[in-house]
């Protein structure tokens, strides 16, 4: 009996570890990376545990997502996702209706919680997009890519109009990343990054003052240093004074003292910069490129044209985050509200994201297991 | 439909495809976050001093540390300025909802004059929220008990301790030590960079007085410490300390028991009592009466207080002894005679004869005597014993106005005399240049008759008349009169000695010059003189001279014979200069009365009671003071004149031949 028990497990275990729901690698680097991230928040909040504690809680909530979905088979979430996808933007429709003439106005107040319905397209863009080319011949038609076009743009028009230039970029970058893993000839995406530089001025009409004031002070900081340069200046003071070996941890004095704004948030990268220096900054980097790179890999074994699309998608957009807020810390991008993954504090970004991850694993753990 | 499409897709060729794309996206990628890094080399590499410096910037303030001021003390080591731990009540306005209510509520419990919450609504505007803004300077035991029971009721209110400056001998030395009080936006726009630095943390400065004078001295340095501040400027922690050099403390020549004495024997009269020592010009005492308490003004006087000072009609806030000038009547006499003596005019034994009345040859206007039929024939000694105005209208119109104020101005007479107070005035020494700035008219005979009596144009200070004495007295030698006599660097520290060396030669230049004067003067209290009397029971020779000046020019000639001292009093300026022992003077003194009948009767015995004090400092027993009887009333003797003694010694003044 004993050992027929035995015998059982063993052969479990030996199934798990032969074909693992999980990709360990990318786990680790998950974790290593969420440590990274509450220990500068630790620092970031002046050792305030409860902000530490309540990203914890932030993290186990997305971590249990993550296990949930990375026991749903691909093929149901795809069955899911027109579903998910059109649920999601009538939420968005629900926010601007509600949101009519209140300044901006991004959150959906269901008693228990607040969320952004902006954070869902985060993760159903990508899924629809991926649903849409799914069945067709690729790389895409012009038909495909306007269809594409116009699932992409009609939720991030909404979620630019709330205004939340971040996260339309985010929402509209994953979508797009699709269609550019779908291999859509290149002659094609030169053509439509023309149009699109070509719109910029067009769309700069479009963009609140804030918006432009930002665009603009990311251009000269130094001229509004007490206004929307502050920000900046300050980050940049953060950054720079950190050095290549930086000031230790919990020594970082520009967010310490308060002069650096949102230290916890869109700025905690600063945090980090000041308190670990250029290695610092290095090191984290190298390891958001080895997540990437590993959800690029999972998206390569990946058994279905949905699966690669979607896994190598949200592999992609994890890019923009790293990208976006680096370079607004650094000063070189403007003030837009995109976190630093699984190291600002807050939001439902970190759930969204774990979320996200929970897809990728599943769609390891129903990898082809031989070409 | 879609499943069937599915199923004819060429798969194996798409596969290829994404894994192109994909490692071409990866590809894009590294570059991407590889340019993000390039950017954070550029700014933690390449600029990263630049950014070190300007983090510094941010977080590292310099705050001062205020000195300590210097105490300041008498010549024996009695304190006469203190630093005090008292308590004020501030405020935190980020840590006050309702403003207003929280005013209305606290007055309950302390009560809080109109000025003090208008003057704390000011400071609020100009601070920062979280800082604490003073309310209520300087709060009594019963207010302390009253708030601490309270409190509660009172967020963001404090009870702060601070130092602040207290005068334990009040309105005895209000005129000499002044008072500070808090710097205002005046002090600080008078101040140039440099010193506004040194004032940064300090709240009070010297006003007047001493406290203004020495200023320097006793501010000291401020101490600077490095603090960390966050970015609203609250301090976080203190990186570096540079501690504050305190003020040195001043030891003043005033002895305290001298200047109470003279005080004391003032009696609240308005007027000036000053002593000098003529060896060195130390002051030793120095009242203007009446005073005023000096406490006041330290944490902000009250408008009620200020107005009931500045109202009253004696002007207690009014230093009398600096700046008052009256006319010195017949205590110039012996300065004269010395310049007589001194310019060859005149030798001791020369006579005049008095009349009781001078004329100037060739004109009808007529100069009296004090007494009527005059003093008969008098020497030197005797004309200044018997303060006999013919001799000198005589000796004046020989000298000409022009020699005449020039000896007189080496006296100190008409320019300050220099002492170590802000405010001194100047006062008047008939000349002709003065009197060429005032009038078109030039000088006339009789203005220099009357000058060689004290009248006519001259205004002299008490402290320029005290000074003129201590320098005739010292045998000629003029020091500047100063109260600094010592200086220390702390409490512990030796006092160290100031240098005030004489400013100049000796005035006379012959000692029987002197002596002749100097016995004239003796003569006035030991002889048949004005102040006779005023030496019973001294240990010492005093020597003197009283003079009684007229406050309103005269409209007749003839005599008053309203003997009322009351009515004299209100018309009379009583002066009194003396100097003891008259051999070798260690002591000079100076008593002006605003209001006195008699020069030699109302000033006299002020004079005394300083040197009686005096006496006693140097050891000696307390003489017994003369009885008011044994004091001769007026300067004409009651057995000389037995009726109708005339009232001004100073004589007619003031009215100037016709014009």
């Amino acid at each position: 009996m004993i050992r027929n028990l035995t015998v059982r497990m063993r052969r479990f275990g030996m199934r798990l570890l032969s074909r693992p729901r999980l990709d360990l690698p990318l786990l680790l680097a998950l974790v290593v990376l969420a440590c990274a991230g509450l220990a500068t928040l630790y620092s970031a909040g002046g050792g305030n545990y409860s902000l530490v504690g309540g990203q914890a809680a932030r993290f186990a909530l997305g971590g249990v997502l993550l296990l949930i979905i990375s026991r749903i088979p691909p093929p149901v979430l795809r069955s899911w996702t027109p579903w998910l996808y059109m649920g999601s933007t009538a939420l968005l429709v629900v926010v601007a209706v509600l949101g009519e003439g209140r300044g901006a106005y991004r959150w959906l107040d269901l008693g228990v919680m607040r969320f952004q319905p902006s954070e869902l397209l985060k993760l159903t863009m990508p899924m629809m997009v991926a649903w849409y080319l799914h069945p067709r011949q690729l790389p895409p038609s012009w038909k495909d890519i306007v269809v594409v076009g116009l699932l992409i743009a009609v939720p991030a028009g909404l979620i630019a109009e709330q205004p939340d230039l971040g996260t339309a970029l985010l929402v509209a970058g994953a979508g797009a990343f699709a269609l550019f893993l779908s291999g859509m000839a290149w002659w094609r995406i030169g053509l439509l990054v023309g149009g699109v530089a070509a719109a910029v001025p067009v769309a700069w009409q479009f963009l609140h003052e804030y918006q432009r004031n930002r665009v603009r002070t990311m251009f000269d900081p130094e001229s509004d240093p007490l206004g929307n340069g502050w920000h900046i200046i300050q980050s940049k003071i953060a950054v720079g004074s950190g050095g290549v070996f930086g000031k230790g941890w919990q020594h970082g004095t520009q967010s310490r003292l308060d002069f650096l704004p949102e230290h916890t948030t869109d700025f905690i990268f600063a945090v980090f910069s000041e308190e670990f220096g250029l290695v610092g900054v290095v090191a984290i980097m190298l390891l958001y490129a080895f997540i990437i790179g590993r959800c690029l890999w999972i998206a390569m074994n990946a058994r279905d044209t949905y699966s690669r699309l979607l896994a190598g998608a949200i592999g992609m957009s994890f890019f923009v985050y790293v990208a976006v807020n680096g370079g607004m810390v650094a000063g070189i991008l403007p003030v837009v509200g995109v976190p630093m993954p699984l190291v600002s504090y807050g939001g439902t970004s970190a759930v969204s994201l774990l979320t996200g991850f929970g897809v990728l694993m599943s769609i390891h753990a129903n990898r082809k297991l031989h070409d | 439909m879609s499943r069937r499409r599915a199923s004819i897709k060429e798969v194996r060729g798409e596969v290829a495809l994404f894994r192109r794309r994909a490692l071409t996206g990866f590809a894009l990628i590294l570059l991407g976050l590889a340019g993000v890094c390039v950017r954070y080399v550029y700014l933690q590499v390449l600029h990263h001093d630049e950014f070190v410096v300007r983090s510094d910037q941010n977080r590292v303030k310099p705050r001062a540390i205020p000195p300590a001021r210097g105490l300041i003390y008498d010549r024996n080591g009695v304190l006469l300025a203190d630093n005090v731990p008292a308590f004020r009540l501030e405020v935190t306005p980020e840590q006050v909802t309702d403003m207003d209510r929280m005013l209305a509520d606290l007055g309950q419990v302390v009560p809080l004059s109109d000025e003090d919450i208008a003057s704390f609504k000011k400071q609020v505007k100009q601070s920062r929220r979280f800082e604490g803004v003073p309310l209520k300077l300087k709060l009594n035991e019963d207010e302390i008990g009253r708030f601490a029971v309270n409190r509660w009721r009172f967020p963001g209110v404090d009870v702060v301790p601070y130092l602040t400056r207290r005068y334990p001998m009040g309105a005895q030395m209000a005129h000499v030590i002044g008072y500070v009080s808090r710097i205002d936006a005046e002090d600080l726009e008078a101040m140039d960079e440099e010193e506004e630095a040194s004032y940064k943390g300090t709240t009070h400065i010297g006003r007047i007085g001493i406290e203004r004078y020495y200023e320097k001295l006793l501010h000291g340095e401020p101490g600077y410490e490095l603090v960390e501040v966050n970015a609203d400027g609250r301090t976080q922690a203190v990186l570096d300390t540079t501690p504050p050099t305190p003020g040195k403390n001043i030891y003043l020549s005033i002895d305290v028991r001298l200047q109470k004495a003279a005080e004391e024997a003032m009696n609240g009269r308005a007027g000036a009592a000053i002593a000098i020592d003529p060896r060195n010009g130390q002051v030793l005492a120095f009242a203007s009466e009446p005073s005023f308490d000096p406490n006041l003004f330290v944490n902000g006087i009250s408008s009620a207080d200020y107005k009931a000072l500045t109202t009253a009609p004696d002007k207690p806030l009014y230093n009398r002894a600096l700046r008052g000038v009256y006319p010195p009547g017949s205590t110039v006499k012996p300065f004269l005679a010395l310049g007589g003596l001194a310019l060859g005019i005149r030798r001791p034994s020369d006579t005049v004869l008095s009349t009781g009345e001078f004329c100037i040859p060739g004109q009808s206007r007529c100069y009296r005597d004090d007494k009527r039929g005059g003093d008969g024939t008098v020497n030197l000694q005797r004309a200044i014993e018997k303060s006999t105005n013919t001799y000198f209208y005589r000796l004046a119109l020989d000298m000409g106005i022009d020699r005449l104020s020039a000896w007189m101005s080496r006296f100190g007479f008409g320019q300050k005399t220099g002492i170590d107070l802000v405010g001194e005035v100047e006062g008047i020494l008939p000349s002709r240049e003065w009197k060429a700035t005032r009038s078109k008219n030039g000088w006339y005979p009789g203005e220099t008759i009357i000058a060689g009596i004290g009248q006519g144009y001259w205004a002299v200070t008490p402290l320029q008349l005290a000074h003129a004495t201590a320098t005739f007295a010292g045998h000629g030698i003029p020091y500047k009169p100063h109260f600094l006599l010592d200086t220390q660097d702390g409490v512990d520290s030796p006092r160290v000695r100031q240098s005030f060396p004489p400013t100049g030669p000796s005035l006379v230049k012959k000692a029987a010059d002197w002596d002749a004067v100097d016995e004239g003067m003796i003569a006035v209290i030991n002889g048949e003189g004005t102040g006779k009397g005023l030496g019973k029971g001294f240990p010492y020779v005093i020597a003197g001279k009283s003079g009684t000046a007229e406050r309103f020019s005269r409209t007749t000639n003839a005599y008053n014979e309203n003997k009322n001292t009351a009515y004299l009093a209100s018309r009379h300026r009583a002066l009194f200069i003396a100097y003891t022992p008259a051999e070798d003077p260690r002591i000079a003194v100076a008593v002006v009365l605003e209001a006195g009948a008699w020069g030699a009767k109302d000033s006299g015995p002020i004079a005394r009671k300083i040197l009686d004090q005096w006496v006693v400092d140097e050891g000696g027993a307390r003489p017994e003071d003369p009885s008011p009887t044994d004091i001769v009333t007026s300067d004409a003797l009651p057995e000389a004149a037995p009726s109708g003694e005339n009232p001004a010694q100073g004589d007619d003044s003031g009215e100037e031949p016709a014009q």
